[in-house]
């Protein structure tokens, strides 16, 4: 068992927990959109980051990915935290500022505005989909692509994978698509395919044009007009 | 080449070739690493081969290839030994000339190099100011070694450390010698060799344990790596076989770009040899020690240089990094303990394993000991590599051995450590060069670039092209990296366009701030560094941009134009001559004028009336609003 101090309450935990797991078992929020139970950490979308150390050199590292270590003393909600956090959030509104979960996360932080250039993207390449691919589906049909910028997610060669089994995984565990998963009925926002693993997409015979590979999600129903 | 079945056996071979040289014999020394060739000394060497078997001279004067010796300015040059002459910038004809004149005892007054404060030849390499200013430990080798014959290096005491560790048997001696030398990465961290050593001996691993030389060198205006990998990459293989002694170590990897193919050429015909030579592989000189080196080639991402993505990269996975602990020392190259170092670090291990820890940390201050190989690149007198004790100031860099300005422009700044550095003021020139100098001074060690930029450079423009650089190389894991970076590039650039505000550039500030924080690997914490050194240093250059919406560098195209003066223009008519698009027209002694919606701002016209028209500055950029 290892002891470290939480915001300056003493706790123990297993060997081997991650911070971010010590921090949820004790009640402290951190919030993140690249980790799920079940899936290894990545440590991608940096909104888990929890300040360690003490006077000298504290640092910021991804409470996801980091292991709980003897007389650690970690703060989940420093000033400094806060401040890059809310950047960071920032930084995901002006991104994609149609996802649900985003605009959630921004008014849970008070961040009320992005001071960047409007973009609308869908992705934020959390990498959850690729996880949930290859870790829980074992299929391998959906990686990384390219890199900085150009970074994407996508079958090998953006062709149609013929190792996907079109089980939906991906568009379950997507942190971002909430909202966006519409079918091709706008007006209905909220499906609710998304939490009950069975997309209506799925049901529908057009496999031949559904995105799976995400790019861009359901939404490419409605584009597509 | 005989297999070398003992440590009595290599002392053997290696006597007989040191009492086959014969010092006194006149050697035409033709650097020719990737630089050397570029500039035409294939060219040289087939001119001198000619000379030397029509003249009958192939037994009186030698000729070795060598890799580059870091003087680039001079290139392609020749080095007489035992003299020391140096021909800097042959061509063909004067190549003729150079071995007619070596044959006969003779120096070639014309084609010496001239000293341009005092305008005097000087003879010998060692007298040049460039050369001078330096103390060449690993450079100096480059010049005695024919990098494809390791009798060369035999033969200049190569594997003689080797040797000397077999001999003593004593890995831990290793271990506390390279402690106790105080070395530390040169691949920009500067993590003390020999703690990491020391980890890595301690770790128990019966499936064995992995050493790395990274040499996946991808900063811009940084080559050090590649020139050591061409010039002696004997060096390296005796490194990592004193460091796998040492500590343990069974397999070795060197992690090399693809985009330096006379490295990798090099270097495999170093391992064929060494392998040959049974000083690699199983049972090295009979002794029951056992390494062997492998090539991996870079695909040619930036970040690949960073260790953990360096490790994926092997394994066959994609570039990108993980989050440290576990760290590779503890959990490396199939999660077994590993030990990654740069190749100049490994080029310092049979130094000083062969003259002592003690002698080896009497250079530079403490903490910060050796010597280290800095590119010095940009608007300098001489470019070239320069190998300097640590701890010397930045002015002696780039005044005395860079030999200040190559223009007319007075030097302004200094960036330090390739695109994750940063860029130092002229006033702070009497920093010293070591880790934690410039690292508190907002920049870094970096693998060694050091870009000189005189008043023509914007450093707004500068640190726009950084994150150019680094947004396209981030590897787009982290999001705070990913985005940070574009979105820093986004600000700078509307900056440099003049789209800019104030607000925008508090925002850049505290945005640098977070990715600095926030990012995962050693590129993210770093990217910020150029736009929060410049900052630091040149905020003044920033609110010109924004507020006045001038470049006064003009480097920045939409925010200036080029007028004419016309009381000044004396109409002489040499900006018309140089105009490539015939913006600029008039009759000679009238006054010429300057067609904006032709002009492409080459400031061709600028740069010839400041400095050779009679009228000089009748052509001036001002704010173009």
């Amino acid at each position: 068992m290892i002891t470290l101090s939480m915001n300056g309450l003493p706790v123990t935990v297993e060997e081997g927990t991650t911070l971010l797991e010590t921090a949820r078992f004790f009640g402290f929020p951190v919030p993140t959109l690249c980790h799920a139970d079940g899936l290894t950490p990545y440590g991608a979308c940096r909104l888990c980051v929890v300040e360690i150390g003490e006077m000298a050199r504290p640092k910021l590292v991804a409470a996801c990915t980091y292991p709980a270590e003897q007389g650690l003393k970690v703060r989940t909600a420093s000033s400094r935290v806060m401040r890059t956090r809310r950047m960071i959030i920032e930084l995901l509104l002006a991104s994609c500022p149609q996802s649900k979960v985003i605009q959630d996360l921004a008014s849970a932080h008070d961040v009320r505005r992005q001071r960047f250039r409007q973009e609308h993207e869908d992705c934020i390449l959390c990498g959850l989909c690729v996880r949930m691919c290859q870790e829980q589906m074992m299929a391998n049909a959906i990686g990384f692509l390219g890199r900085g910028e150009r970074r994407s997610v996508g079958t090998p060669f953006a062709g149609r994978s013929e190792t996907c089994r079109l089980c939906g995984g991906c568009m379950y565990i997507c942190p971002a698509c909430q909202l966006r998963c519409t079918y091709n009925e706008p007006e209905k926002a909220i499906c609710g395919g998304c939490t009950n693993l069975s997309p209506p997409c799925l049901e529908k015979q057009q496999f031949d044009d559904m995105m799976c590979y995400r790019t861009p999600c359901v939404a490419c129903e409605i584009r597509k007009d | 080449m005989e297999r070398l079945e003992s440590i009595k056996d290599f002392k053997a071979l290696q006597e007989r070739i040191i009492a086959d040289r014969d010092p006194q014999m006149p050697v035409l020394v033709i650097p020719a690493g990737t630089c050397g060739q570029a500039s035409g000394a294939n060219d040289l060497i087939r001119v001198a081969k000619r000379e030397l078997l029509s003249a009958g001279l192939a037994e009186r004067i030698r000729l070795r290839i060598t890799g580059c010796h870091g003087f680039c300015q001079a290139e392609p040059s020749v080095l007489i030994e035992p003299e020391g002459t140096f021909y800097p910038k042959l061509g063909i004809k004067e190549m003729a000339r150079v071995v007619e004149a070596v044959s006969r005892g003779q120096v070639l007054e014309d084609l010496l190099w001239r000293d341009s404060t005092t305008r005097k030849r000087i003879q010998r390499q060692s007298d040049i100011p460039f050369f001078r200013g330096q103390r060449r430990t690993l450079l100096s080798r480059h010049e005695k070694i024919d990098p494809i014959r390791a009798y060369d290096y035999i033969q200049n005491g190569g594997y003689s450390a080797l040797v000397k560790v077999l001999e003593q048997g004593d890995a831990r001696w290793v271990v506390d010698e390279v402690k106790a030398s105080g070395l530390r990465g040169r691949g920009g961290a500067g993590f003390a060799t020999g703690v990491k050593w020391d980890l890595l001996a301690n770790m128990r691993n019966a499936a064995g344990k992995f050493l790395v030389c990274n040499a996946d060198e991808g900063d811009p205006g940084a080559y050090m790596d590649r020139s050591v990998l061409e010039g002696n990459p004997h060096s390296i293989i005796e490194g990592m076989l004193i460091g796998a002694f040492g500590t343990g170590a069974t397999q070795g990897i060197v992690y090399v770009r693809t985009e330096y193919p006379l490295a990798i050429k090099h270097l495999v015909i170093a391992l064929r040899q060494a392998r040959e030579l049974g000083l690699m592989g199983k049972e090295i000189l009979g002794t029951g020690f056992s390494f062997d080196i492998q090539i991996v080639r870079g695909a040619g991402a930036f970040v690949c240089g960073e260790e953990t993505a360096l490790i994926q990269s092997v394994e066959g996975h994609r570039g990108e990094p993980r989050q440290r602990p576990p760290y590779p020392v503890e959990k490396g190259i199939a999660r077994k303990p590993t030990a990654i170092n740069n190749v100049e670090t490994w080029a310092n291990i049979p130094i000083i394993i062969n003259d002592g820890a003690a002698a080896f940390a009497q250079v530079g201050p403490p903490h910060n000991t050796g010597t280290k190989i800095f590119s010095l690149v940009g608007k300098v007198k001489n470019t070239g590599l320069v190998e300097v004790p640590m701890g010397i100031t930045i002015g002696e860099i780039v005044h005395g051995v860079g030999g200040g300005p190559s223009g007319r422009a007075e030097i302004k700044a200094v960036q330090t450590g390739g695109p994750s550095g940063g860029c130092l003021p002229a006033a702070m020139f009497d920093l010293p060069v070591d880790y934690e100098s410039l690292s508190a001074a907002g920049s870094i060690m970096g693998s060694g670039g050091m870009i000189v930029m005189d008043e023509n450079t914007c450093m707004v423009d500068v640190a726009k092209y950084f994150m150019k650089f680094l947004k396209d190389e981030s590897c787009g894991k982290c999001f705070s990296c990913r985005k940070g970076t574009q979105r820093m590039w986004e600000i700078l650039d509307d900056i440099t366009t003049g789209r800019g505000t104030m607000d925008q550039m508090d925002l850049l500030e505290e945005l640098a701030l977070v990715v600095k924080d926030t990012s995962m690997c050693g590129l993210g914490q770093t990217a910020a560094n150029p736009v929060l050194s410049t900052l630091r240093y040149f905020r003044d250059e920033y609110v010109r941009h924004i507020q006045r919406k001038f470049c006064p560098a003009t480097a920045c195209r939409d925010l200036f134009v080029y007028r004419v003066i016309a009381d000044k223009c004396t109409g002489c008519g040499l900006c018309v001559k140089v105009c490539p698009t015939g913006a600029i027209t008039g009759p000679r002694k009238q006054l010429h004028s300057l067609d904006q919606s032709k002009c492409v701002k080459c400031r061709a016209c600028y740069d010839v009336c400041r400095f050779d028209a009679i009228a000089g500055d009748a052509i001036i950029a001002v704010p173009a609003a």
